[in-house]
This record gives structure tokens, C-alpha cells and sequence, in this order.
């Protein structure tokens, strides 16, 4: 299994370590409560080296990235970053993914550890025969997340950039600890919080300050567990979970990234059909109403017929009961709707709640 | 670490036998291992289990965990503290996040379980 730069620090930390997506990783510190209280309150922080990175770049990167991803490219400014994915002929994603605008035709892709290799394959074979280049640049970055209400204050700590006036999903080319870093206002938590792409030589430097700079503020390391139900509260999807080659952006309530307007691209002829034939499943949120928690693969019923599967569930610490989400026909999909769902021996009962979970007040 | 007035199993459980009544609880192993618990599901008391038969649910927030009663008899009495305070197993496993209490029917089959010695011996070819 690979390491991050950052392995020895988690030891140090008192990590459990775990393997996910090939890497071994912190699952916990401290405990998945107490880093995920943290964050919602005062501050977190994460490894998320395993993170693939490519570049893309040359004349015809915009027009590529156009057309085999469901969002606009071309009207992305340098300097911003948006959500996307990465399209198959079926309408569906191959993976989800950030797009960052670095120049006129300079993108950085950050994918999916798990799909790492497979991305790479489709955007080579896609590419091949343009006036462009794909490179898998994911070993020269570490990448570390800063998440919380407390995210601003302590970034700015280390780094001389006005980091506290970037926008939500903006970034700048700028220095942590006076080497190079690409600062983020970015993150999978539902907080606000900053993403930094830095060389993984920086990595333990710049770790250790966040720390330092973060105590006072309550900063803690946090892992994979409380990142895990932090995503889940703020419902943002988990490929392999939410999203797979079956489902389609739209079925999964990412309808706000799909640009059926901006011209052809990989599987739109799909989501048009769809868009105008109305789906015939779509992503709800439940609550457990009973004592128990319901987990990915759960078969759920309503009015005793099978109508799906819990896709992640988990108990929110924020909410102090059982969440979790799962694909149902539209009709069951309306919040308040009665289901049930089958916990190894036991029917719970559950209902349809609306998503997010959780939304942090401005 | 591990209290030499009772035996343990397997399964990561411990038993305090005082005359015919057994305390069960699960180990500071197995509580560590599971991580922060959320739901306990305790078995009914005044219903009579085999030993080794699934009698409760312990749920944590990453994982759950079946419980096994290590010895047949009947349930005199349940933790119920764990409904509102489920995390006194992990706070203290071996005291007050005990489980359930079960009369012993019969002669007890004490072989399949492991003193302290023996059980921290298990633990460490278990996580070797």
C-alpha cells in the first residue's frame, strides 16, 4: 500500500491507520465524533494526498475538457475552480472531479484516488490525436484540507497571500511557509475551509505549522471517519457510493453542473433524453426514526416492496441520529415520505428527509 | 489491564461470575477496536439464550458488533444506562458499561473461556 508524505505525522498524531483506494490512511485521531465536532466548530485538518492530480494543458484543452465534461470550461475563469466529471458514452461519470483553471489553457483535474489510473486511460485515449497534453502530476503534490469555521485564520497564519478574500471555489498560485502552494477555497466538509496543493517535500513543514498556528483555535488532525460523515451531512456524493457508471448527474441531484446549452459533449444526448422523459430515480436523504443505523447496501422498502439501497449511512454527529442516502422513484422521494429499511435482522423505520443534512449558517 | 475476577472469550466478551449470575461486558479491546459507540441493542430480560447465540448489537459510529452470551441461561437484567449513555462502553468497558446479567442454567461450560493471562495472550497472536 502507498504512503503520503505525511505518514510518520499521522503515527505521530496517534492515528489508526487503514487502507482506502490503495493508500494507507488516518481513519482517526482522537475519535470520529470529536474530529468531526471540530470541524463544525472550530477546525480540521486532513491529508488527502492519495488525491490524483493531472495536468492538462495546450490549445485545445479547453475545448477538451468541454467536451467530455458536463460543466462550462470555457466560461471557468483562471483562478477559479468548479465541480464536474469526467462523462461516459451512457451519460454517466466516470469519475467526479474538481477543474482548476490555472491559465488560458492550463487546467489541473483533481480526481478520485480509486480511478486514478482509469481517468488517465480515458482522457489519454480521448485526447489522443489533439493539440494537447494530459500528465499525471499526482506525485508531485501533497495535499492537505483545512476545514472549518477557524480554516481562514489559520492559513492565513502561514502564508503571506490574501487568503481570507478568496471566493468559494477560487484559488491562488501562491506560498505556505514561503514555498510554492496552490490555496483553495475549496472542500468536502460542508464548512468553509481550503484545500492546499504543495510539493510533497513541504508537506510535514507545513503540517506541523498548521498545527502549531491552529491550536489556539482548536485545530485538530482529522481522518477519513469524520471526513466520511462530514460529506454525508453536507450530501455531497462519494463516488462509489452516490455516484458510478450507472448513475447519471442528473439522478444524482447534480443537475446545477450539467450545461446542456454549452454544445455537445460526451453523453449529453442522454441527460437531454432524460431531462425531457423526467427521471425515473433520483438521490433522497433519510432519517432513521428508530434506534439503529442503516449502512451502504441496505435494502429499502416502502409500503413493503424493495425500492432501493442505502448508498452511505451513517450516524451524524451533528444531527445525534442515523442519516444516510439512497435512490428512490421520484414519487418516494418527497420529504416526509414513510420508508423502511432492512438493518440485518430488523425493519426500521425511516422517512424521507430533504438534503443536505446539514447547511452551515452564513 | 485486564481484571483477573472474570473470564473472557473469543469473541472479546468478558464474564464475572458471582453464584449463579454472569456480568457480561465487552473488552477494552474490542470497544477500542470498534470505535465510539452509538446504539446498544441489549437482549430481553426473562428470555433464556445458548451460549453463543447473538443476543444484542452493539453499534458504533464506524462499525457494528454482534453480542454473544458466553454462557446459556436466562437475562435478569440489562444496562439500560447504555440507551442514554451508550458510551460508557468505551469509557469503561470492564465496570460500568457492563451489558446484561444471565442466571447460568446448568453446568456453566466455563473450557472455552480464557482467564486474563490467557486472553491478553490471544490478543497478542490475534495482532500479531
Amino acid at each position: 500500500m502507498r504512503r503520503t508524505p505525511l505518514y510518520d505525522c499521522h503515527l505521530r498524531a496517534g492515528a489508526r491507520m487503514v487502507g482506502f483506494a490503495g493508500w494507507e490512511l488516518p481513519v482517526q485521531y482522537s475519535g470520529v465524533i470529536d474530529e468531526h465536532r471540530a470541524v463544525r466548530s472550530r477546525a480540521g485538518l486532513f491529508d488527502v494526498s492519495h488525491m490524483g492530480e493531472f495536468r492538462v494543458s495546450g490549445p485545445e484543452a479547453v475545448e477538451f475538457l468541454d467536451r467530455n465534461t458536463p460543466n462550462n470550461v470555457a466560461r471557468l475563469e483562471t483562478g477559479r475552480a468548479h465541480y464536474s466529471g469526467l462523462m461516459t458514452e451512457q451519460g454517466t461519470y466516470a469519475d467526479d472531479l474538481l477543474v482548476y483553471r490555472r491559465g488560458e489553457s492550463e487546467f489541473l483535474l483533481v480526481v478520485n484516488a480509486a480511478n486514478r489510473e482509469r481517468d488517465l486511460a480515458i482522457l489519454e485515449q480521448r485526447s489522443a490525436g489533439h493539440d494537447l497534453r494530459v500528465e499525471d502530476r499526482s506525485d508531485d503534490y501533497a495535499l492537505l484540507a483545512v476545514q472549518g469555521p477557524e480554516a481562514a485564520g489559520i492559513v492565513g497564519e502561514l502564508s503571506a497571500n490574501p487568503v481570507g478574500e478568496l471566493r468559494y471555489y477560487g484559488f491562488l498560485e501562491g506560498s505556505l511557509l514561503g514555498a510554492p502552494a496552490l490555496i483553495s477555497r475549496t472542500g468536502y466538509t460542508g464548512e468553509d475551509g481550503f484545500e492546499l496543493y504543495l510539493a510533497p517535500e513541504q508537506a510535514e513543514a507545513v503540517w506541523e505549522a498548521l498545527l502549531a498556528a491552529g491550536a489556539s483555535a482548536g485545530l485538530v488532525p482529522a481522518g477519513l471517519g469524520a471526513r466520511d460523515t462530514l460529506r454525508l451531512e453536507a450530501a455531497m456524493a462519494l463516488y462509489g457510493h452516490e455516484l458510478n457508471e450507472e448513475i447519471t448527474p442528473l439522478e444524482a441531484g447534480l443537475g446545477w453542473v450539467v450545461k446542456l446549452k454549452k454544445g455537445e459533449f460526451v453523453g449529453r444526448d442522454v441527460l437531454v433524453a432524460q431531462k425531457q422523459e423526467g427521471l425515473r430515480r433520483r438521490l433522497a436523504g433519510f432519517e432513521i426514526v428508530e434506534r439503529g443505523i442503516a449502512r451502504e447496501g441496505h435494502e429499502v422498502f416502502a409500503e413493503g416492496e424493495r425500492v432501493g439501497e442505502v448508498t452511505s449511512g451513517a450516524w451524524s454527529p451533528t444531527l445525534e441520529k442515523a442519516i444516510g442516502m439512497v435512490y428512490l422513484p421520484p414519487s418516494l422521494a418527497e420529504p416526509g415520505t414513510p420508508i423502511e429499511i432492512q438493518v440485518r435482522k430488523r425493519r426500521l423505520a425511516a422517512r424521507v428527509v430533504e438534503l443536505p443534512f446539514y447547511r452551515r449558517a452564513d | 489491564m485486564y481484571p483477573t475476577d472474570r473470564l473472557y472469550s473469543r469473541d472479546h466478551e468478558w464474564i464475572r461470575i458471582e453464584g449463579d449470575v454472569g456480568t457480561v461486558g465487552i473488552t477494552t479491546f474490542a470497544q477500542d477496536e470498534l470505535g465510539e459507540v452509538v446504539y446498544v441493542e441489549l437482549p430481553e430480560v426473562g428470555q433464556s439464550y445458548d451460549a453463543g447465540e447473538e443476543i444484542g448489537t452493539i453499534e458504533s459510529v464506524k462499525a457494528v458488533a454482534e453480542v454473544y452470551t458466553p454462557v446459556s441461561g436466562e437475562v435478569i437484567a440489562a444496562n439500560e444506562v447504555l440507551d442514554s449513555e451508550p458510551d460508557l462502553i468505551n469509557s469503561s468497558p470492564h465496570d460500568d458499561g457492563w451489558l446484561f446479567k444471565i442466571r447460568l442454567e446448568g453446568e456453566a461450560d466455563l473450557d472455552s473461556l480464557m482467564d486474563a493471562g490467557g486472553y491478553q495472550r490471544f490478543l497478542e497472536e490475534e495482532t500479531s
